[in-house]
């Protein structure tokens, strides 16, 4: 095992993250997976959309893209479709992925394109300071929902296995070991990976729905958490945690080289 | 000397060819009329030279996948119209910042909203300047022969190249459409990125070290492991708040392309040695009153026709030359009023500018321009 800092751009910090923030933990179990699998790292680029989980690419040292609100996956679409020896990973939040992203997410997940995303899920739309996102549990508050949330949530693993992605996990910042594991094999998969942090945002999610500190926060993550049982997807209930997916499908890029070769384009 | 050889292809069709002379491997689109043949084309062509297609779920996927592809170092373009180009708008504007060179082709139709999908209209003159937000640079050509379409795209991706940055060629669903016989030249200049030294690894992706405003550019995957952001940034690359960053970097942005702007900026000229009566008009609209500008020679009128070839940079400084002898100068448009608004900012009051606008989804036809000029000199 690496130094898991010489994968980070130290002269960066100090980061923009709130005190408690659960996106250092993601990266880390990101940068422990990336180094067990020994990805080679100037092969290897991280792209974004924004909110503060997206800001991470810019704490890491790998070619980077920061893009605009939502659109990390078809920014990553065409860097992997154009140079598909490269690893291509997509650092997600939960409004910027399922909501203004969420058309791309299916799609991405429905080409079965290689390029691995890690949504956070911190259940709240943190840069924008608290509204709530379509992952805010019902009933939950928010500045947008002070009288309590009417909408439902996204099961983001259903939606994603759904439409069709191959490999589909959910661990959170409590369960490190797993996410780890789980981004681990999501690099390895040759099709698209949706692994889901479930993250915590003490500044805007926590104080609101007075859920306590980061401890207490964490806490209660662990608490209401169970892991997955085959066909038991009680996700409005509690947070479940696993694999809910793992085949293997065409992957989208391999076919498109597959025509090129059968018109004898690599000529 | 150049050999020519003779096609006969529809507009689209040209852009396409063009396009793949300019060395494209990448295209992303979404369908709409009357620039899907492009795409069409393009999914043909492409795998046939080991250049990638890929139809995304909407413009704004298709103009964020064309940005993707261009990082990795390859030529990418899209094309779409109205509804479309109004779609692609913020991920332009990434494109700007980002400093990403792309080719974006922009067939008018009639709008706003989705208006009259095939008819011809000249409705998104300004958009193809501000669409996006913020202080930006803007290259737009505008060909108005199916020869044009074909060397303008190669022009569009040479632009881009060579100022990193977004370039769209932009035409009316006339010129898309029909079809011409081109003449096309053996050799093109093709012109290409400017890359940092192999293994230079502590570039600067956004330092201007040649003093032309353009930074080298490293494709993704060969080690630099650079960052690229939307947001305001440094020369390393990385998001800054300091207000003498964010002001040096708007104002590059701007130089970059306004230092060359006479040079970029093209235009053709028709009878206008000595003219009077000056007809300004781009696309479509620039064939017919070319007719009239000829008629009314015919008729002891002296008329000329100016046609900007770049509609952003406007060859301004050329079109004041032109207008030593000018009495009136006749603005006909497919729109209520926008070519018009750039061309009374140039002439400044130094005689008068009149509108010919016309915003049916049809073309003008020959005699009905000739006699709403005629018209308008009469007054
Ligand atoms: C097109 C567009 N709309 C809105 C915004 C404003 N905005 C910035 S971040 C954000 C939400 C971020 O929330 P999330 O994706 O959950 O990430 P987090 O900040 O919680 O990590 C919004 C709405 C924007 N930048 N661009």
């Amino acid at each position: 095992m690496n130094n898991t800092l010489e994968y980070m751009r130290e002269n960066r910090l100090p980061h923009i993250w709130c005190p408690g923030c659960g996106n250092g933990t993601v990266i880390g179990a990101l940068i422990r997976a990336i180094d067990a699998l020994g990805l080679d790292t100037n092969k290897t680029v991280l792209v974004s959309g924004i909110g503060c989980s997206s800001r991470a690419p810019g704490y890491m040292k790998f070619d980077a893209l920061h893009t605009t609100h939502g659109r990390a996956l078809p920014f990553a679409t065409g860097i992997k479709m154009a140079n598909p020896e490269l690893n291509v990973i997509v650092i997600s939040g939960d409004g910027d992925a399922a909501a203004i992203g969420g058309n791309h997410l299916i799609h991405a997940c429905r080409r079965n394109i290689d390029i691995t995303m890690v949504i956070i899920n911190n259940n709240v739309y943190g840069m924008t300071s608290g509204q709530y996102s379509p992952l805010t549990p019902t009933g939950r508050l928010a500045t947008t929902a002070v009288y309590g949330n009417i909408d439902r949530t996204f099961d983001l693993p259903s939606l994603c296995g759904a439409a069709g992605a191959t490999y589909v996990a959910r661990a959170s910042v409590y369960h490190v070991a797993q996410l780890k594991n789980y981004i681990q094999k999501g690099l390895e998969n040759k099709g698209f990976s949706m692994i889901e942090a479930v993250s915590i945002c003490p500044t805007y999610f926590g104080r609101r729905n007075k859920l306590g500190d980061a401890p207490a926060m964490f806490n209660w993550i662990k608490e209401n958490s169970t892991m997955y049982k085959q066909g038991v997807m009680e996700y409005d209930k509690q947070i479940v945690i696993g694999e809910f997916v793992n085949k293997k499908d065409p992957e989208y890029t391999k076919s498109y080289t597959e025509l090129i070769e059968k018109l004898g384009g690599n000529k | 000397m150049s050999e020519e050889k003779v096609l006969f292809l529809q507009g689209n069709e040209a852009c396409v060819l063009g396009a793949l002379r300019a060395g494209m491997r990448f295209f992303a689109g979404y369908p709409i009329t009357p620039s899907s043949e492009i795409a069409e084309i393009s999914s043909i062509e492409l795998p046939k030279v080991g250049g990638r297609f890929i139809q995304m779920e909407d413009e704004i996927a298709s103009m964020a996948a064309v940005i993707g592809a261009s990082m990795t170092g390859v030529k990418a373009m899209t094309a779409t119209s109205g509804p479309g180009f109004s779609l692609k708008q913020e991920n332009i504007g990434f494109a700007c910042m980002a400093e990403v060179p792309v080719v974006v082709v922009s067939i008018m139709r009639m709008g706003p909203s989705t208006g009259l999908p095939t008819s011809p209209a000249q409705g998104d003159l300004m958009q193809a300047r501000w669409g996006t937000h913020g202080d930006h640079p803007a290259i737009c050509l505008i060909p108005s022969s199916v020869k044009e379409m074909y060397e303008f795209t190669i022009r569009a991706f040479n632009l881009s190249e060579k100022y990193r940055t977004p370039v769209i060629l932009m035409t009316d669903e006339v010129i898309a459409h029909m079809r011409e016989g081109v003449k096309l030249q053996e050799n093109y200049e093709i012109i290409e990125r400017k890359r940092p030294a192999p293994g230079a690894f502590n570039y600067q992706p956004f330092l201007d070290i040649d003093g032309d405003g353009v930074p080298p550019m490293a494709p993704y995957g060969e080690g630099y492991k650079f960052h690229v952001t939307g947001l305001s940034h440094d020369e390393n690359g990385f998001a800054t708040n300091s207000p003498e960053k964010n002001e040096k970097l708007l104002k590059r942005l701007k130089y970059k392309v306004d230092k060359d702007a006479e040079e970029i900026a093209t235009y053709s000229e028709y009878l206008m040695e000595d003219a009077e009566y000056v007809l300004v008009a781009l696309g479509s609209v620039s064939r017919t009153a070319q007719n009239v500008a000829r008629q009314l020679r015919a008729n002891g009128v002296k008329a000329g026709l100016f046609t900007p070839k770049t509609l952003w940079p406007f060859p301004e400084a050329a079109l004041k030359r032109h207008l030593s002898a000018a009495k009136l100068v006749i603005v006909p448009e497919l729109n209520l009023g926008q070519l018009v608004l750039e061309v009374e900012r140039i002439v400044k009051g130094s005689c008068e500018v009149k509108l010919i606008a016309k915003a049916s989804g049809e073309l003008f036809k020959t005699d009905e321009l000739y006699n709403q000029v005629a018209g308008v000199i009469g007054e």
